[in-house]
């Protein structure tokens, strides 16, 4: 799975609620959707998209849809360059704020 | 100077190659300006750093000129040791800027990278548009480097979740 897959699927606060959650362990489809004012349709749409990007893997036991990380989607590799990607992030938006306060030019 | 030359023998080698592209939009201020905070180490202060609780910068070096040198070293209260070397390419004022760099960690090489950096006035402000070209190299199978830089699924989820 391409590393934009990935991004994308983390770059939504929902999904990453729903993935910070799934780091404590594994949860059914009800129990992920607890914490969010949406409806189920809605938050199964989010699980789809991390379904689709690997991070996530769901099986159906009875009635009950349990969802866990899947640790071995993301390769070492991807972890690098999304981690690379996240300290530019990190950077651009000190350098936003940096622009706010001198807007004029750099402090003497 | 770095080492670039790594004499461990017991190190797997292994390159992996990816691409990113960042876009900013920069209300309120010109490109000029923009580029002004890249192109001077008062200006790269103000950003190009970690947060001051986690670092503290060894040594800082910037020749900004085609051909010229830029060197950030970083020791983090982890005890990690990282050092940024820049070679200035392509410098067009106020418009553009592109570096290869290097990426050490702890003395070991850990990427070579091409970083263009394009600044274009919208409407009253900077669109800005970073894109990284990288060669990731060794490591991804190294205990040692799995521990220290934490390549785990949840530290890594969580450093970027923080991120």
């Amino acid at each position: 799975m391409g590393l934009d897959a990935t991004f994308q699927a983390l770059a939504d606060p929902t999904r990453r609620a729903m993935v910070e959650r799934l780091t404590l362990g594994p949860a059914s489809v009800s129990e992920l959707a607890r914490p969010f004012e949406m409806s189920l349709p809605a938050v199964v749409q989010h699980l789809a998209v991390l379904e689709a990007s690997g991070l996530v893997a769901s099986e159906k036991l009875g009635r009950v849809r349990t969802c866990r990380i899947e640790p071995a989607a993301l390769s070492l590799a991807e972890h690098w360059f999304n981690q690379r990607r996240a300290e530019w992030e990190d950077r651009f938006d000190r350098l936003g704020d940096y622009l706010k306060k001198y807007p004029d030019g750099d402090p003497r | 100077m770095s080492t670039d030359i790594a004499l461990d023998t017991h190190v797997k080698r292994s390159v992996a190659h990816g691409m990113f592209t960042i876009e900013r939009t920069y209300p309120g201020v010109t490109p000029q300006r923009v580029f002004d905070a890249f192109a001077s180490v008062e200006g790269k202060n103000g950003w190009f750093t970690a947060p001051n609780e986690m670092w503290d910068i060894a040594e800082r070096t910037m020749d900004f000129r085609v051909g010229g040198r830029e060197r950030l070293v970083g020791n983090w209260k982890s005890g990690m040791v990282t050092a940024f070397d820049a070679i200035y390419l392509d410098i067009v004022p106020g418009e553009r800027i592109i570096y290869t760099y290097a990426m050490h960690l702890d003395g070991r090489k850990i990427s070579d990278s091409l970083a263009t950096f394009e600044f274009k006035a919208a409407g009253g402000g900077t669109a800005f548009r970073m894109t990284e070209q990288g060669a990731f190299l060794d490591g991804y199978d190294d205990n040692g480097s799995r521990e220290r830089g934490s390549l785990g699924i949840v530290d890594k989820l969580s450093a970027y979740l923080e991120g």
